[in-house]
């Protein structure tokens, strides 16, 4: 049920990844959320590079706890996409082939995706303290002083994540919550109580 | 007139966000594990699975249950009888928040101002809500409340001729347009009346009612179980990927208001809703 994908990505398995999916990711991802990608852009915008090579990369949207002594990594959840959303479509146009988050993208993103054929992948919101099983690595590569804020490059092994909308546009959270409305009943609950 | 070394109460808050980030309810716990079996789409079922699964880690591991470990907002009901020695009570509150957020490696995610954003490094300042009751004892209630759920609440002024129907559509219409975003499934909570920020503030400490416990006043019940019934025909489901699961819960408090007006305020959580309480 699972497809175990390893970045970087290339365009045939990009293209193959098709909304509903579930997939376990290995190999280095990169992390940057709010203060990063504002970071990010203005270096793009004054003709400077990224602080990592996006091509073929996954850009994970989180800012973790600090670790455990003795751990990798603290509570590693996603936070929600739809804030990154102003910077994305230059963030693709940088080669990179995933974006993992929580929560519906904005058009002129998921256009980007069509465009330069990108994915993004949902991770389960909420899901720090599994997932910081999941990180064998961690270092930080650029804005140490933004704290849980920082860009870090993580080696992860079987990161679970759902493609939730895939290169060709096709939209879980578009398509899937029709399906369900209308479809429960309240007795159901309440006779529990 | 009671004592209380203001020691008491830093190590009382400490331990409250500590433990609220670590341990997930069990009334939360339930109630995913009730939704689960009723879960009719799949991935929703993997959904619930994984959120079940993650709460549990986090109290094996004792590690934050989510990385947004919140903003700490605390409700304080403080005796009149009582008298705090030592530090002012909300120095001695945000010491514990300070230290809480150091010790047990959670996130800190406070920026001092709001324009200039510069992070303050331990979490503080807290939220605290001050109520003066009588007696001589000091309830504390902890809330991390964390930021993907808050950016998805609303308030509006309502006129008093929009009714219950008028509470109805706008709480359907707030948790439709936080669709996926909020972590669903989520806890709606809800105040009603009082003034505007009154509301708000009600929104927030209905979310504190345990989800095992129903509203006390009938009215208010029969309106919550409607809500809950209106919210979960919508959807969203968990994670907003499809579903039947998208509140666990739907709770109101409200509060007299003005013959003009008619305040109402939705304040949601995701479903690591983190809140734990003492009484000094």
């Amino acid at each position: 049920m699972y497809n175990k994908i390893t970045t970087p990505l290339k365009d045939n398995i990009v293209n193959e990844l098709k909304a509903g999916q579930h997939v376990y990711i290995s190999g280095k991802i990169y992390v940057g959320r709010d203060a990063a990608h504002k970071r990010m852009i203005e270096q793009l915008e004054q003709g400077g590079k990224l602080p990592f090579d996006a091509e073929g990369q996954i850009i994970y949207y989180a800012g973790p706890c600090p670790p455990k002594p003795g751990s990798v990594a603290g509570s590693f959840g996603p936070t929600t996409s739809g804030r990154m959303d102003k910077y994305s479509p230059q963030m693709i146009k940088q080669g990179l082939k995933g974006m993992m988050g929580k929560g519906d993208r904005a058009d002129a993103v998921i256009a980007e995706m069509i465009n330069s054929k990108c994915v993004y992948f949902a991770a389960v919101g909420g899901l720090g303290a599994y997932t910081s099983t999941v990180i064998k690595s961690l270092r930080v590569i650029a804005y140490e002083d933004l704290g849980a804020e920082a860009l870090r490059e993580l080696e992860v092994v079987d990161f679970p994540a759902i493609v939730a909308i895939d290169s060709s546009g096709s939209n879980l959270y578009r398509t899937e919550p029709g399906k369900y409305a209308d479809k429960f009943d309240i007795n159901s609950v309440l006779s529990k109580k | 007139m009671r004592e209380i070394d203001s020691e008491i109460i830093e190590k009382a808050v400490k331990e409250l966000f500590i433990n609220a980030n670590y341990y997930l309810g069990e009334d939360i716990l339930e109630k995913l594990k009730c939704y689960r079996k009723l879960e009719i789409s799949e991935i929703g079922q993997e959904m619930l699975d994984r959120v079940i699964e993650n709460a549990e880690l986090a109290a094996k591991n004792e590690i934050a249950i989510c990385q947004d470990t919140g903003m700490s907002v605390l409700f304080v009901e403080l005796g009149q009888d009582v008298h705090v020695h030592g530090k002012s009570i909300s120095d001695a509150i945000n010491e514990g928040v300070r230290q809480a957020y150091s010790e047990g490696y959670l996130r800190k995610s406070v920026v001092r101002d709001p324009l200039i954003r510069k992070n303050t490094g331990d979490n503080t300042p807290a939220v605290i809500h001050y109520e003066i009751v009588e007696g001589e004892s000091i309830k504390i209630q902890a809330m991390p409340k964390g930021f993907g759920s808050e950016n998805m609440s609303a308030i509006k002024m309502l006129k008093p001729s929009d009714g219950v129907e008028g509470v109805i559509d706008f709480v359907l219409e707030t948790v439709k347009k936080a669709g996926s975003n909020p972590c669903p499934p989520i806890i709606v909570g809800i105040g009603i009346g009082g003034t505007m920020e009154k509301a708000a503030i009600l929104s927030k400490k209905a979310l504190l009612r345990p989800l095992s416990e129903k509203n006390a006043d009938g009215y208010y019940a029969d309106l919550e179980d409607l809500l809950l019934s209106k919210i979960n025909n919508l959807g969203i489901g968990p994670q907003g990927l499809g579903g039947i699961t998208t509140a666990l819960g739907v709770r109101i408090e409200r509060y007299p208001t003005h013959i003009a007006g008619l305040p109402v305020a939705v304040n949601i959580t995701c479903h690591a809703s983190r809140h734990k309480e003492i009484l000094i």
